[in-house]
């Protein structure tokens, strides 16, 4: 649905996007990850038609946007980062605008109108001017102009900022509902909401992209993915070390430490050798060492997310 | 199509749905019947006409217009809804237009509210009916190209005030154009005779002045129109040129 080949943008000498190139499909929630000014916002003002590429080029639903920018533009809606809207209008009176420009007219308007206020829970501040809301109602008045024509694919930039934990995880259930037959787009840099609504993850740093793959794949990539950590009781720092350094399977370093009266160790995963778990399990079974936890890590995206980008966060200061 | 009066409707109700819109037909008003009847000398002319009060018009025009005009592009900046205009499904163009035919129907309402004017001055006398037609045709022309001029200000910034003092200064040049102070100071630079001309051609004054006489001249039309036309395709390119 969402083509983007080869996407570069300068301002002036100043390189904001160099060659980013992804694909996103019908069904999938593609996650845009990237630390503060990684050029998120940029390359999805390109996506819209909003900020020209210097070169480059981007397909929405078949329709190339530079040749056919209101073919393209009827196909997607868009959230902008800070969800502006027109401050002096009713909520109803925007989405009504909106409506009319997405060539929605008389009953359909009414209903689609009607069925964004109640999607997004705004049926109490309908008729309230949009100056007078706190954030919370602004960003998804601007949330429900961009779904109000039901279009199948979603632009979102930073769908959640601004509100409070009960909105933010009704936002994510709602993405992830409408993720199952729609192309979305999603910017964030908060971690939790890959995890729980993306399908894809793309990670752009200093205006390149750095990672393409699932939560699942990204999450791999840490140094703790695999890793094993239990807990023991009744047993000696030493002998607990001293079995689980001879266990083939386990990395390096192993570390254990006393926390409440029991043994907490972890140990990580050697790259190329499965079954760490089970062999652990084994060990401990053997000697008769009673645990009363014993689970394999599956990584951490912060950590992730931080060895992908801090290279480039520490030549970024370095250049400042 | 459509979608121009879709953004015209939008527009006027915002114009309506703040203070701007009162203040400004107030403040209009009072001043048009200031200098109409002060600084005029509308009984002392005594003459059935309105001359007197279409000669204001370009000074008054001049400073009120840039207030309506420098909203236009400025203010959706500012706001950020800029980009969500810039990405619904119309053109440039219809954006532009939309914009531009809001203030300019506001700035007709204006007008059409000194109509109390003209209906004074046939209680009052038998005018000539011709002049005070074209007259207010010319004022009407003549609020577009100003009009025009401060929405292309606006498009090159977010700041309301520097917009609205260069629409004033662009606005103020073209009235001052063709007045003996600015084409003597031509003449004196060496300026030919020819060159002088075009330049007092391209005042606003010399064509509206033809139109408070009663001469709806064809030129002095296309001279407004083409005013117009070109403020709002530079307004188009600039809009273009400020997001690359």
């Amino acid at each position: 649905m969402i083509k983007a080949n080869n996407l570069f943008k300068w301002y002036g000498s100043k390189q904001v996007v160099d060659d980013v190139s992804f694909q996103v499909a019908k069904g999938e929630v593609l996650g845009f990850l990237g630390p503060n000014g990684a050029g998120k916002s940029t390359t999805m003002r390109m996506l819209t038609g909003f900020l020209p590429m210097s070169s480059g080029s981007v397909e929405i639903g078949g329709h190339v946007l530079v040749d056919e920018p209101l073919k393209a533009k009827s196909l997607f809606g868009y959230l902008p980062e800070n969800a502006p809207a027109y401050a002096d209008m009713t909520v109803e009176g925007f989405l009504e605008f909106t409506a009319s420009m997405r060539d929605l007219s008389g009953d359909a308007k009414r209903d689609a109108v009607e069925k964004a206020i109640v999607t997004c829970h705004l049926g109490s501040v309908s008729k309230q001017s949009i100056d007078t809301l706190s954030k919370g109602y602004r960003h998804r008045t601007c949330f429900a102009q961009a779904i109000l024509h039901d279009p199948p694919i979603l632009i979102l930039d930073e769908p959640t900022d601004g509100l409070d934990p009960n909105q933010k995880h009704e936002m994510r259930e709602l993405i992830k509902r409408m993720g199952q037959d729609k192309a979305i787009i999603v910017s964030t840099h908060i971690l939790e909401e890959v995890e729980a609504i993306c399908t894809r993850v793309i990670i752009i740093d200093q205006g390149k992209l750095v990672f393409n793959g699932t939560p699942a794949e990204m999450r791999a990539k840490s140094a703790e993915a695999g890793g094993v950590t239990i807990r023991v009781q009744g047993v000696q720092k030493p002998d607990l070390t001293d079995v689980l350094e001879r266990i083939p399977e386990a990395g390096r370093p192993i570390e254990v430490k006393e926390v409440d009266g029991a043994l907490v160790a972890t140990i990580p995963h050697q790259s190329g050798k499965s079954g760490l778990a089970a062999k652990i399990k084994a060990e401990l079974d053997r000697r008769s060492w009673a645990f009363d936890e014993l689970h394999t890590n599956s990584g951490r995206l912060d950590d992730v997310f931080r060895a992908i980008t801090s290279l480039d966060v520490a030549t970024n200061q370095e250049n400042n | 199509m459509k979608k121009t009066w879709f953004i015209v409707k939008r527009e006027l109700a915002s114009y309506f749905n703040s203070p701007i819109a009162y203040v400004f037909l107030i403040i209009f008003l009072l001043l048009s019947g200031f200098f109409t009847f002060m600084m005029g000398g509308f009984f002392r002319s005594d003459e059935a006409s309105l001359i007197r009060f279409f000669v204001w018009h370009p000074w008054l025009y001049m400073l009120l217009v840039p207030a309506i005009g420098m909203r236009l592009w400025a203010e959706e900046r500012r706001m950020g809804t800029l980009e969500l205009l810039c990405t619904l499904p119309l053109s440039a163009s219809q954006a532009i237009m939309g914009k531009f035919l809001a203030g300019w129907i506001f700035l007709g309402i204006a007008l059409l509210l000194t109509l109390p004017m003209p209906m004074t001055v046939c209680y009052l006398g038998d005018p000539d009916m011709g002049p005070i037609l074209t007259g207010y045709i010319g004022s009407f022309l003549m609020s577009g190209a100003y009009l025009a001029i401060s929405g292309m200000t606006s498009a090159c910034t977010r700041n309301q005030v520097i917009s609205f003092i260069t629409s004033v200064v662009v606005c103020l040049l073209l009235v001052l154009v063709g007045f003996p102070p600015v084409t003597n100071l031509l003449l004196k630079w060496g300026a030919s005779s020819n060159l002088v001309d075009f330049a007092a051609h391209l005042s606003v004054m010399f064509h509206f002045e033809s139109m408070q006489r009663g001469v709806l001249d064809l030129r002095d039309v296309v001279y407004f129109v083409s005013l117009i036309g070109f403020a709002l395709f530079s307004t188009n390119i600039v809009l273009k040129q400020h997001r690359s």
